[in-house]
C-alpha cells in the first residue's frame, strides 16, 4: 500500500514500510549515515540520521524509523543540524584522530560525515584512552582507538557469516570490540573472511599489510621476486583508480606489476585451470567409487577454517586439491625454479588476493610442498592499488599486457572462479569431458550464477543426474553444510554430488580485501565482469588450456597422479570452536 | 559433573542466561565466571561464546577474574556521596592496599563500587558478600574486615 507524506515540505508518496532515509533519498534529500550500511540490518546506534518529525515528542532515527502516513518531516531543522554536529563531536572526543597515518585516510566514513555536518571546531574535552592494538591475528588487525562502536563488525560475522567470532566487551567508556574471550582474533574462531575490514566505516578493522616485505624483496637484487593475481582482481583493481565498478583490468594489471619490478608477472587463473584439472578428476574419482560425495571445494580458505571449527565430522568430503593460491605457490618454487634453473630459496611468491583469509592460508604449516613457504608474502587488492599508487602508476594509463609463460595462460574457466558458481560452472565444463569423452556444448550455466544465497541445479551426463549446490556467505553455507550433515547421518548419503563453497558473500569479488565499502550491488556487478571475460577467451574450458597441457606432460604427468599428490593436494584438520586452533587427534 | 548439576537446574533456554551465570558464579570458588564456565553456559545454551561473552562482561554483577573471598561492594551512588563514601573509599584502599576492582594479597578481600544499595536512609553503605551494611565510618568499616578475617 502507498502511503503519503512530506519531507521538508515536499510530498512524496512511497510504499509503507519504507524508512524515512529511503523516502527522504527519493525526493532528493540525502540524510548523513554513518552506522547506517544497506546490507545490514539498521541498528540505530550512532544517531547521525535524526530528523523531526512535526508533532512528535523527540527526534526519529531516519535510517530505522518507517514513515507513516501524513507525516510532516523535517530533515534540516537547527535542532536536527545542532544534534548532528554534538554527535560527531562525541564520537570524535574519543576517536584518535590520526587520519593522516590511518589506513582509511581519505575513504573513511567518519572523516566524510564529520565534514559532511560541518565539524569546524571540538568543543568536548578528548578522552585519551589507549587501547593495545590486536596483532594476533595472521590476516587481520583491530584497533580499538579508531571504533566508533557501531556494530556493523558484529553483525556481518554473527547474522551474515555466522561465525560468531566478535562480541560488544564490558559497557560505557570501558565497551569495546572484542573476540569471545577476549585473547585476540588471532586465538579465536574468526575465519579470517575480512567481511569485518570491508564494513567497518573507519579504521578499526584492516588487513595485515605485507607491503613492506614485498617493497624489500623487489629491492634485493639477490631475490627472484614472481607474482599471481587473484581471478577476482581484475574485476575490481580498477575501483581504486577511480574506474567504474566493474572494469576489467588483467592486461593493465599485468603491465603494472611488471613496471613494479615484479621478475615474472603469473597469473593464479592457471592454477585455478589447474585445479579444475585436479578436483574435476578427483570427483570423477568419488563417483565411479562411490565414495566420499558430496565433494566439497576447498579454494576459499576462509570456509576451509570455517568447515574445520564447525564442521570437522565432514573433512573428509573437502576435496584434497589445494587452492590455486597455493598450488601456484608450490609450482613457483618447484616446476619454474627447475625450468628457469632458480634455487627455490631466492624465489619469492607474491600473492594478490581478494582475500584476507589467503594470508593465513599461506601460513599454514603444511603447505610448504616445494619445501619452502609456498606462497611468502599475500597482499590484498586493497595493498597492492596502494603500493602501485607509491610507485607512481596509474593503472588508467597502462597498456594491455599479457601474464608471463608458463603459469600465466588461462581460460575462461578459470577467470570466473572469482564469482559465485564459477567454480562450479567451470569444474563441470571439464567434469563432462572427463566422464563421456565429449565437449559439454552449452557452457553458459546459468543455474549456478547470481547472488542467490544457495543455488542448485541438476545436469544429466550420460544417464548420471549429478546434482550440484553452490552456497556463497558462510550464514548459507551454515544452512547448505546443516543439510547435508543431516541427509548423511539419516539416509546414510546426501542428494549432492559437488558443492561449491565461498566464504563471502557474492564469491571472490566480495572478498575481505576487496576496495573499501564495497556492497553487495557492487559485488554482482564484478562478477558479471568476469563472467564478460569468459565470454571473450578464445578458450573456456580448463582442460584446453595448452600450458596445462604442458605442465602435464613435462612435470606433473597427469592429474592425480602422484607427483600431483605430493605437490598438489593438501589435507585437513579438526580445530577448536573455543580458539580455532587445530587439535590433535 | 557437579556444574552440570548446577546447569540442569535451568531450562535450557536463553531468558535463564543471567540465572545461569549467576549460579555458576556463586559455586565457584574463587566467586567469578570463569573461561570454562562461559563455555560450559554457552554450549548448555546453544548459544556462540562470543554472545554468552557479551552479556557476562556487560553485567558488572560478574566477574571475569578471579576475586576474593569476601566482596565488599560500597555505594558509589549520589546519596551515599554527600555522606562521604568517597573518604570511606580512600580508607578501604589505603586499609587493603589494594585498587577497585583489585583482590588482597592474602586473597581474603576484593574491593568493588556499586550503584545504588537502596538503603539511602542509612548513607554511607556497603554491602559484604550479601549483607547490606549501612551507617559506615572508618572504625565500623574495621571491626567488619576485623569480623571477616576471624570467621576466616
Amino acid at each position: 500500500m502507498m502511503i503519503k507524506a512530506t519531507i521538508n515540505k515536499i510530498e512524496v508518496e512511497v510504499e509503507e514500510g519504507t524508512t524515512i532515509l529511503e523516502a527522504a533519498r527519493i525526493v532528493g534529500f540525502k540524510i548523513p549515515t554513518l552506522c547506517y550500511n544497506p546490507d545490514l540490518k539498521p541498528e540505530g546506534s550512532c544517531g547521525i540520521c535524526v530528523v523531526e518529525v512535526e508533532g512528535a515528542p523527540a527526534m526519529k532515527r531516519a535510517c530505522m524509523t518507517r514513515l507513516e502516513r501524513g507525516w510532516k518531516v523535517h530533515t534540516n531543522t537547527a535542532k536536527v543540524r545542532k544534534a548532528r554536529k554534538e554527535i560527531v563531536e562525541l564520537i570524535l572526543s574519543n576517536h584518535e584522530m590520526d587520519c593522516l597515518v590511518c589506513v582509511k585516510n581519505q575513504s573513511c566514513e567518519l572523516q566524510h560525515v564529520a565534514s559532511l555536518v560541518g565539524i569546524n571546531t571540538l568543543t568536548y574535552p578528548r578522552i585519551e584512552k589507549k587501547w593495545a592494538v590486536d596483532t594476533t591475528s595472521p590476516s587481520i588487525i583491530r584497533d580499538q582507538n579508531k571504533c566508533i562502536l557501531c556494530g556493523r563488525c558484529i553483525q556481518i560475522c554473527s547474522n551474515i557469516q555466522t561465525v560468531n567470532a566478535l562480541t560488544l566487551d564490558q559497557r560505557g567508556f570501558n565497551t569495546q570490540i572484542s573476540d569471545a574471550f577476549n585473547e585476540g582474533m588471532g586465538n579465536s574462531v574468526c575465519v579470517n573472511c575480512g567481511q569485518c575490514t570491508v564494513y567497518c566505516p573507519v579504521g578499526a578493522l584492516y588487513e595485515k599489510s605485507h607491503t613492506d616485505k614485498v617493497w624489500e624483496a623487489l629491492n634485493d637484487p639477490d631475490k627472484h621476486v614472481v607474482v599471481q593475481e587473484a581471478p577476482a582482481v581484475r574485476a575490481m583493481l580498477g575501483e581504486e583508480f577511480g574506474m567504474e565498478t566493474g572494469t576489467l583490468v588483467s592486461g593493465k594489471m599485468h603491465a603494472a606489476l611488471r613496471r613494479m619490478k615484479f621478475d615474472a608477472v603469473f597469473d593464479t587463473n592457471f592454477t585455478a585451470d589447474l585445479t579444475i584439472l585436479e578436483e574435476g578428476t578427483e570427483v570423477v574419482g568419488r563417483i565411479k567409487a562411490n565414495k566420499n560425495i558430496p565433494l566439497i571445494t576447498s579454494c576459499s580458505p576462509g570456509w576451509v577454517k570455517f568447515l574445520e571449527t564447525f564442521y570437522p565430522h565432514l573433512i573428509h568430503l573437502a576435496s584434497t586439491a589445494k587452492s590455486p593460491q597455493a598450488m601456484f605457490g608450490t609450482l613457483s618454487k618447484t616446476y619454474y625454479a627447475e625450468l628457469k634453473g632458480i634455487p627455490p630459496e631466492k624465489i619469492v611468491s607474491v600473492s594478490i588476493m581478494p582475500c584476507t583469509a589467503k594470508k593465513f592460508e599461506a601460513e599454514r604449516p603444511e603447505l610448504r610442498s616445494s619445501g619452502y613457504q609456498d606462497v611468502d608474502y599475500v597482499l590484498t587488492t586493497r595493498e597492492i592499488a596502494r603500493m602501485m599508487k607509491e610507485a607512481g602508476i596509474d593503472l588508467r594509463e597502462m597498456p594491455d599486457e599479457p601474464a608471463d609463460d608458463p603459469l600465466g595462460e588461462y581460460t575462461g574457466a578459470a577467470t570466473i572462479f572469482g564469482a559465485t558458481g564459477g567454480v562450479m560452472e567451470a569444474a563441470l565444463r571439464s567434469a563432462y569431458f572427463l566422464i563421456t569423452g565429449r565437449e559439454l556444448e552449452n557452457i553458459d550455466i546459468l543455474a549456478v550464477r547470481g547472488m542467490t544465497g544457495i543455488k542448485e541445479m541438476e545436469i544429466n551426463i550420460d544417464g548420471l543426474a549429478l546434482k550440484v549446490a553452490v552456497a556463497h556467505g558462510l550464514g548459507n553455507a551454515r544452512i547448505l553444510l546443516d543439510k547435508v550433515s543431516a541427509q548423511l547421518a539419516n539416509e546414510g548419503k546426501s542428494e549432492y554430488h559437488i558443492i561449491e563453497v565461498m566464504a563471502c558473500p557474492g564469491g571472490c569479488v566480495g572478498g575481505g580485501g576487496q576496495p573499501w565499502g564495497s556492497d553487495m550491488a557492487r559485488r554482482a556487478r564484478r562478477n558479471e565482469t568476469l563472467f564478460a571475460e569468459d565470454r571473450s577467451l578464445p578458450l573456456r574450458r580448463s582442460h584446453q588450456n595448452p600450458s596445462i597441457t604442458a605442465i602435464y606432460e613435462k612435470f606433473l604427468g597427469h592429474p592425480n597422479s602422484e607427483k600431483s599428490h605430493h605437490l598438489l593436494h593438501t589435507h585437513y584438520f579438526k580445530r577448536s570452536p573455543v580458539d580455532g586452533k587445530v587439535v590433535s587427534e | 559433573m557437579y556444574k552440570e548439576t548446577i546447569l540442569k537446574k535451568f531450562e535450557p533456554r536463553l531468558d535463564n542466561i543471567l540465572y545461569i551465570l549467576h549460579e555458576l558464579q556463586d559455586n565457584n570458588e574463587q566467586h567469578y565466571v570463569s573461561k570454562e564456565d562461559l563455555k560450559l553456559c554457552a554450549d548448555y545454551l546453544s548459544v556462540p561464546y562470543s554472545f554468552v561473552h557479551g552479556v557476562a562482561t556487560f553485567y558488572t554483577m560478574f566477574s571475569l577474574t578471579p576475586r576474593g573471598r569476601n566482596i565488599i561492594r560500597l555505594c558509589d551512588s549520589p546519596p551515599c556521596h554527600l555522606m562521604g563514601s568517597g573518604s570511606l573509599l580512600d580508607y578501604l584502599k589505603n586499609k587493603l592496599k589494594i585498587d577497585v576492582g583489585e583482590t588482597t594479597k592474602d586473597g581474603v578481600f576484593t574491593l568493588e563500587l556499586t550503584s545504588c544499595l537502596g538503603v539511602c536512609g542509612v548513607a554511607p553503605a556497603l554491602m559484604m558478600n550479601n549483607a547490606t551494611i549501612g551507617k559506615l565510618t572508618p572504625e565500623k568499616v574495621d571491626a567488619i574486615l576485623e569480623e571477616r578475617r576471624k570467621s576466616l
